[in-house]
């Protein structure tokens, strides 16, 4: 079980925490201009990073509230937890 | 007597199965993974194409990833006409493999039910029964009581938490022992002199003017003439040194065994609502699978809570297991789709080839991917069985939605 420090909340169990996904993939502002391909890509390829990974993270039984996070896929070190909003801050 | 009716006997073995190769210099093929999929491809580049100039590259010891670690549940009642016919295919193919590798697979259709514990589950799966009978896939709609005469211990009472209000049931479904597959495999394809190359991680993939040259390995260089990548759930990882990304997430998914027991569970039941199987191998240990861990990693162990909640929802389901003893639990790394089926076929890169995706269902298309790969290999041109599956469908749009069929379940 991850120990997850929220931003508002502090150190908590994971199983309160709803697992978002990737973090920084943004809805494109105009998905009419974007080609199939760019569509695609926005839709169904997300970062499947080996290594320190941005993601989103809800503290879905605590404060209710969306932030982020850079978790290490390889051995689930929590790196960095950040307000949204925030600049990702430099992990490696 | 049939290969698996010698199952029985199969203790004995003989001192060597297969003997591990030194890589050579170069190989018309190099297939990249040593689990069920790439040592099916091996297999059958052989058998069904002569292609034998084949080394499976495999970075720790053979069918040591999600070959070792999964549920063996293998079935073909998927929903939409893509999938039933390759996954039909794959059982069709095991129906007769422990005698076209003359080796006992412990093979048992002993049938698998599909729980339905909610009226749109209902709904789902008598839809699923008719696509599957217009697919020519063996399959029933089974009352809750229909169920219970099939698996007797299952608990059908109205006051369950989540009550079985039906099911749907594969009779030629079943298990087989995954072990003995890739052992069975992996014989067959040395004996055919295909290179099984073991503690060779591939490190690098060397491409010339958009086409695939050779591997770079912990073991030295090595050319190909053609490469196919196997690695479930470290596809992803491969494809980017190859240079192009892959529409896949890599999550641990986890399962469990108990003590052995007498004979108590006659069939295979899975539940997708609430995230369990289980079935009773042939040793007597029960095998109790759960859904994915919900974040992505690599790193072959899963959250106590998850399990902690499948047990919960099983022993709804088998009061009687709430006396079992849990010996083991692991998780593997699986490799899941937007759309829940598998990717198969050509890449952005001139004759490198995948076969991933498969996520938490790989191992009952075990031949099948093994089959349609091959013929890819060998003809450089999508299997029809596999067409529908290749990567292009993440631009055109076309998917091929198994989410329901799949879901986590196998
Ligand atoms: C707990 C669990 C339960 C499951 N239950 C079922 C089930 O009941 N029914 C079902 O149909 N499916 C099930 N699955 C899914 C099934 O196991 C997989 O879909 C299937 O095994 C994938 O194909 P494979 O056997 O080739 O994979 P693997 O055995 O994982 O083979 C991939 C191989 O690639 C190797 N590799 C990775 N990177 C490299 C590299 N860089 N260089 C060299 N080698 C590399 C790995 O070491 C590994 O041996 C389950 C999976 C898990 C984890
Ligand atoms: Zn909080």
């Amino acid at each position: 079980m991850l120990l997850i420090a929220c931003p508002w909340c502090g150190p908590r169990d994971e199983a309160e925490f709803h697992y978002g996904p990737e973090a920084h993939h943004d809805h494109p502002a105009d998905p009419a201009l974007l080609s199939d391909e760019e569509w695609g890509r926005y839709l169904f390829f997300h970062d499947n990073t080996h290594g320190p990974r941005a993601e989103r993270c809800c503290h879905s039984a605590g404060c209710r509230r969306w932030f982020h996070t850079v978790r290490d896929t390889a051995h689930h070190e929590i790196l960095a937890v950040h307000r949204i909003g925030e600049p990702k801050p430099e992990t490696a | 007597m049939s290969a698996d009716a010698r199952a029985a006997d199969a203790v004995e073995h003989p001192e060597w199965l297969w003997h591990a190769a030194e890589p050579k210099k170069s190989y018309d093929v190099v297939i990249v993974g040593g689990g069920g999929h790439g040592l099916a491809t091996a297999h059958y580049l052989a058998r069904n194409h002569g292609i034998t100039r084949v080394a499976v590259l495999e970075k720790g010891w053979l069918a040591g990833g999600n070959m070792a670690r999964n549920t063996a549940i293998i079935r073909s009642n998927y929903l939409l006409d893509a999938s039933a016919a390759l996954y039909e295919h794959a059982l069709k193919l095991w129906e007769g493999l422990a005698e076209d590798l003359d080796y006992p697979l412990l093979f048992s259709q002993r049938g698998v039910l599909n729980l339905a514990h909610s009226p749109q589950d209902v709904r789902d799966g008598v839809r699923r029964v008719e696509a599957n009978a217009l697919n020519g896939v063996d399959a029933e709609w089974l009352d809750a009581e229909q169920a219970r005469e099939v698996c007797p211990i299952l608990n059908i009472s109205p006051e369950a938490r989540y009550p079985v209000l039906g099911a749907t049931y594969q009779p030629r479904a079943g298990i087989a022992k995954h072990d003995h597959v890739a052992w069975g495999l992996a014989r067959s394809a040395a004996a055919a002199g295909v290179d099984l190359v073991e503690n060779c991680e591939v490190t690098g993939i060397d491409v010339r003017a958009g086409r695939v040259t050779g591997v770079r390995t912990t073991r030295g260089v090595i050319a190909a003439d053609r490469v196919a990548l196997c690695a479930a759930g470290h596809s992803s990882r491969l494809a980017a040194l190859a240079g192009f990304p892959l529409p896949l997430q890599s999550h641990p998914l986890q399962a469990l065994v108990t003590e052995l027991l007498e004979p108590v569970h006659p069939t295979v039941v899975m539940s997708n609502a609430v995230h369990a199987y289980v079935s009773q191998a042939h040793k007597g240990e029960l095998v109790l699978g759960a859904g994915i861990d919900a974040y992505n990693a690599y790193t072959q162990r899963g959250a106590f809570h998850i399990v902690e909640r499948q047990m919960a929802a099983l022993l709804e389901l088998f009061p009687l297991f709430a006396r079992a003893h849990v010996l083991r639990a692991w998780a593997g790394v699986v490799d899941v789709s937007p759309d829940a089926s598998p990717v198969i076929g050509h890449t952005p890169v001139e004759h490198l080839y995948v076969n991933c995706g498969w996520g938490t269902g790989g191992f009952k298309a075990t031949p099948a991917a093994g089959w349609v790969l091959a013929h890819t290999l060998a003809h450089d041109t999508a299997h029809p069985l596999g067409a529908p599956f290749g990567l292009e469908r993440f631009t055109t749009g076309a998917l091929v939605d198994e989410h329901g069929a799949a879901a986590v379940a196998h």
